[in-house]
């Protein structure tokens, strides 16, 4: 990208830089970017790449704020630095590290493999009442049914509300906020008859029940999903199935 | 995955909490400042005998249990959160102490209002 | 992964923001509802053991130890009371009335004035019943 040569002012990014073949841990660096008050963050860091320090290592595609790769630590709070802007940290500059609660594989960069794994558990994909063939059609929904479950389908994955979670930090095992507003997402789906299949991870300690409602998740998530409510939404599942399981132990699931 | 048993300490933790939002404030406000200094309410309010006799009725022993049960149930539920939180290493005897700890409480409430006996 | 990632240690992640700070301050609640349940609880056991055992409760209730107790824990339980219904919309399915969705806040207020209504109620009963 071109910075226009008249620009004069410069904000410092200080970035976390890790090298695991080099480094037993992180440190910090700092470069002085030339600033505009139309930059985006990762445009600082990609000017810090592009000019100032070609090792420097971080995930970035879209640049909108769909794709869910450029998830940061900015003065310690999660965001994407696509949609993050320079002019307000500036004058004093900002500091970048990688999302908290996940290992740092080099720099900037998270090793998402938990999570990815997590995701799986949920089981996060329709899964009809009865079997359906194409000639069956497609399957209308009212907008009141599309309502319920629509905010949780927006997800993109970011990890910034993982990034935000005390008992994600605390509890590894935890399944986490997107994965479980994912679980929910399919659980509210009209269309969806999985529900008694996600109970086993809803009703785990490491489902809705390492939750204490923080709730900061909801509002670093950059999409509204509000994964706060979709897990404490299923903590009043999770009992009713619970006492149903006690009072007729042969497992038959509360839907 | 194991099935665990919070839902219920959770559903307990949520009653307490219910009643603690709902009266909470306005029961510390009357009986811990109000009636002690004698604003608005004189301090005989809560006299030996007045007491006696609500405690004797069966809504005050119902009061007192249910106020007493709750609230611990509601407060260890949250402690032992709490110590999770701040990072000590909290295994399934500390829950057993906290939890037992409101048990207790609410046995000893028990207890304490049978004793106290009924009117007449 | 087969290089060697580096794991951040999580203590003292409560200082860290305003967030959470105010997360646990809402925690520490439960300190003084659990006090304040051992109170009453004492006073029972004061009410069983007879007249002067309880007199004497009672007027430790008006020491300037407990009458300081008490203005904390009120503090303390306005604070819980405060955030439970603001975090109660969260634990609550959508709710809908004529077709469109309940907004949280119209939930918290309910809560709030709900709240409001039985401490009035509890205030007047007292009241009503006085010496």
């Amino acid at each position: 990208m071109s910075i226009p040569v008249t620009t004069s002012k410069t904000i410092a990014i200080e970035c976390l830089r890790y090298n695991p073949e080099s480094d037993t841990e992180p440190r910090y660096q700092t470069y002085d970017v030339p600033y505009t008050d139309d930059m985006s963050v990762l445009q600082g860091l990609q000017y810090i790449k592009d000019h100032l320090d070609g090792s420097l290592t971080f995930r970035w595609s879209c640049r909108m704020a769909i794709c869910g790769s450029c998830g940061t630590m900015l003065n310690g709070v999660p965001a994407l630095s696509c949609e993050s802007f320079l002019r307000n940290y500036w004058p004093d500059g900002v500091r970048v590290e990688p999302l908290v609660n996940f290992p740092i594989v080099r720099d900037l960069v998270i090793d998402q493999t938990d999570f990815l794994h997590k995701l799986d558990t949920v089981k996060p994909w329709l899964i009809p009442r009865e079997p359906r063939v194409l000639a069956d059609g497609a399957r209308p929904q009212t907008p009141a049914q599309m309502d319920e479950y629509y905010q949780y389908s927006q997800c993109i994955n970011c990890l910034l509300c993982y990034a935000a979670c005390p008992q994600y930090g605390l509890t590894p095992g935890f399944t986490g906020p997107a994965a479980l507003a994912l679980l929910h997402r399919y659980n509210a789906d009209s269309r969806d008859g999985g529900t008694a299949e996600r109970m086993e991870v809803i009703n785990a300690e490491e489902g809705v029940w390492s939750c204490t409602l923080v709730g900061y998740c909801s509002v670093v998530c950059p999409k509204g999903v509000d994964p706060a409510r979709a897990i404490n939404q299923n903590k009043i599942n999770s009992t009713k199935d619970y006492f149903a399981h006690l009072l007729m132990p042969r497992g038959r699931e509360v839907p | 995955m194991k099935r665990s048993n919070k839902p219920i300490f959770w559903s307990l933790f949520g009653a307490g909490g219910m009643l603690a939002a709902l009266v909470g404030p306005m029961l510390v406000l009357i009986t811990g400042l109000l009636i002690p200094l004698g604003l608005l309410l004189p301090t005989g309010t809560m006299s030996y005998d007045r007491m006696c006799a609500f405690a004797q009725n069966a809504f005050g022993k119902a009061a007192l249990v249910v106020v007493i049960s709750l609230f611990l149930f509601h407060g260890c539920h949250r402690l032992y959160h709490c110590l999770h939180d701040v990072g000590v290493h909290v295994g399934p005897g500390v829950k057993a102490i906290f939890h037992g700890f409101a048990i207790a409480g609410t046995v000893t409430a028990i207890i304490l209002v049978g004793a106290i006996g009924w009117a007449g | 992964m087969t290089q060697r990632t580096y794991v951040r240690p999580t203590a003292g992640w409560w200082r860290r923001n305003g967030h959470y700070r105010a997360y646990m301050l809402r925690e520490a609640s439960s300190v003084f509802v659990t006090a304040y349940a051992l109170v009453l609880l004492v006073g029972l056991a004061r009410l069983a053991q007879g007249r002067a055992p309880f007199e004497a409760w009672r007027a430790a209730l008006a020491t300037p130890w407990a009458l300081a107790f008490h203005v904390v824990a009120l503090g303390f339980f306005v604070c819980h009371a405060w955030t439970w219904f603001a975090v109660m919309p969260k634990t609550l399915p959508f709710i809908r009335m004529r077709g469109r969705r309940v907004p949280d806040e119209a939930l918290v207020a309910a809560g709030a004035c709900a709240a409001v209504a039985a401490s009035l109620l509890l205030f007047l009963a007292v009241w009503w019943t006085r010496p």
